[in-house]
């Protein structure tokens, strides 16, 4: 009955995650476009996909990925090797970031779209070699910006600092990256940051900041996202510009 | 069940399985040789991992084959010439851009997308609940949550403007950036880590797939505007509003808290 009660539970929250989209969407429809919705059966099976997948996954992290990711990042943290720590950051940002499901999508969706607009060849070809270029780009640059992030912490650096010097740097490249770039670049740092990254990288800034002496949490433990949401906007361009050339 | 849909399936199983394997190998690969102790637990979690390949490969058959094109479809009829001008296609020829006041229905649907899916994120739920915590009270819980939710629903919508219009992201990006390191200078030193990081818990997993088949969508109708060169943008600015609505709502109530504090010294004297 209590697993039962639970599951019941656990497919409520996936709903709940969905909910506020379908209502939007539907009052939109029904209200503001009046007219039926197209396609609304493959529309409903899709939902139902999305909600049972979502369900089952999140599941499966919480038996699986969250518990050994959170034993190792606070593990590690008190190791004490400083080498091995950030190569984990770095290891732990790139592999997550590979896995993340929006980020399958958009990058698919963005090589179709180059291909379409004859910026790569419109073969099958080099469509999936510029989206695994993409992700792979993504993953290398929020591993990047993890082990960063793991140095910071250990040093104590504040945060503002590399705010201010990634900021800048991307406003600096945003002006020779090519155009068909930039629109993509500036939306991988919000794709990065989803499902399976978020909580393994807080574990592992949470659990730094607080096996670390003098580390506050707060203060150092968080940040992590903000580095891992930076570095893909300018790593991205920076690919941008292999593939298509300087503006 | 025929043989083609077995096989996509498959296809997606087996892409899934290299999806997660990176993370398999970097778990695994420091778990035996830099940790060096036994994994507890070990049928739970090869059991949750089956669960993770599965659930994953149906998320994302689900993800291709309802929220893209739902969002595709939203797009094509907010942005029909039809269903803007009342019939009255004429504003729409001879290749003139139609004047973005007529989309007012589509700037609607993106602030209530932007903010409802933020106001419903989880992950946001918990980083409220930590910002009450260090702010000692100062920053209410729902206070934050509908501060965060304002900031997507005010990006998504300028974001949504700005494919409608076709102007350049650099220019907004560039413009908000300096507008945000500004307010980081002034604002309360403990809100800026969890300011930075709201902007990555705004874009869900199921949110940002939507938003990219969105703006694509607006900017493949809209005569005149490339989807290459247009149609990204809205995550960026859903992930970037939010970062100084949270700054500014820390700034606001700290004034607040300040001046309610000299009030009452005032009165005492």
């Amino acid at each position: 009955m209590s697993i039962l009660s639970y599951l019941v539970k656990r497919i409520f929250f996936a709903f709940k995650d969905v909910f506020p989209v379908i209502a939007v969407i539907t009052f939109f429809q029904l209200i503001v476009i009046r007219q039926p919705f197209p396609n609304l059966e493959e529309s409903l099976i899709g939902v139902t996909l999305v909600i049972f997948g979502l369900f089952i996954f999140l599941l499966g992290l919480e038996t699986a990925l969250f518990p050994i990711g959170e034993r190792m990042a606070n593990q590690f943290a008190s190791l004490g090797n400083v080498w091995w720590l950030i190569f984990f950051g770095f290891a732990l940002g790139f592999s997550t970031t590979i896995a993340e499901p929006a980020l399958t999508v958009i990058a698919g969706k963005a090589g179709n779209l180059a291909a379409e607009a004859g910026v790569i060849l419109n073969s099958k070809d080099s469509i999936s070699k510029f989206v695994y270029g993409l992700r792979i780009t993504v993953a290398l640059s929020v591993g990047i910006a993890i082990a960063l992030g793991v140095i910071r912490i250990i040093k104590g650096w504040p945060l503002t600092w590399f705010i201010m010097v990634g900021y800048a740097l991307i406003v600096l490249v945003t002006f020779f990256a090519p155009r068909e770039i930039i629109g993509i670049a500036y939306d991988s740092g919000g794709i990065t940051t989803s499902t399976i990254t978020v909580p393994l990288i807080t574990a592992l800034g949470l659990g730094l900041a607080a096996n670390i002496r003098g580390r506050n949490p707060i203060m150092d433990g968080f940040g992590l996202i903000a580095l891992a949401s930076m570095a893909p906007i300018l790593f991205v361009m920076i690919y941008g510009i292999t593939v298509y050339g300087l503006r | 069940m025929n043989n083609e849909f077995l096989n996509s399936s498959l296809a997606i199983l087996w892409g899934t399985f290299t999806d997660i394997l990176p993370i398999l190998l970097v778990l695994g690969f420091f778990q035996i040789f830099v940790i060096r102790r036994e994994i507890p637990y070990i049928k739970d979690i090869c059991m949750g991992l089956v669960l993770v390949l599965i659930g994953l490969s149906i998320f994302i058959l689900g993800l291709e084959r309802c929220v893209f094109p739902v969002g595709a479809q939203m797009a094509d009829q907010l942005a029909a010439p039809n269903f803007l001008t009342d019939g009255k296609i004429d504003v729409f020829e001879a290749g003139h851009k139609p004047a973005p006041s007529l989309y007012y229905w589509t700037y609607i649907f993106a602030f209530m997308i932007g903010f409802s899916t933020a106001l419903a994120e989880p992950a946001l739920i918990a980083v409220a609940l930590k910002a009450n915590e260090i702010s000692t009270g100062a920053i209410s819980q729902w206070g934050l949550r509908i501060t965060v939710a304002l900031g997507g629903a005010i990006g998504v919508t300028l974001g949504v403007y700005r494919i409608i219009t076709g102007t350049p992201l650099y220019i907004y990006i560039a413009c908000a950036y300096v507008f945000l390191l500004i307010q980081t200078y002034f604002a309360p030193k403990y809100i800026v880590p969890l300011a930075f990081d709201s902007g990555g818990v705004t874009t869900s997993t199921v949110t940002v797939p939507l938003l990219a088949a969105l703006g694509i969508g607006l900017s493949s109708n809209i005569p005149g505007n490339s989807p290459i060169l247009d149609g990204f943008g809205l995550i960026a600015f859903a992930a970037l509003f939010p970062m100084m609505t949270t700054m500014a709502y820390a700034m606001i109530s700290q004034y607040l808290i300040k001046r309610k504090q000299v009030e009452e010294i005032d009165s005492n004297e």
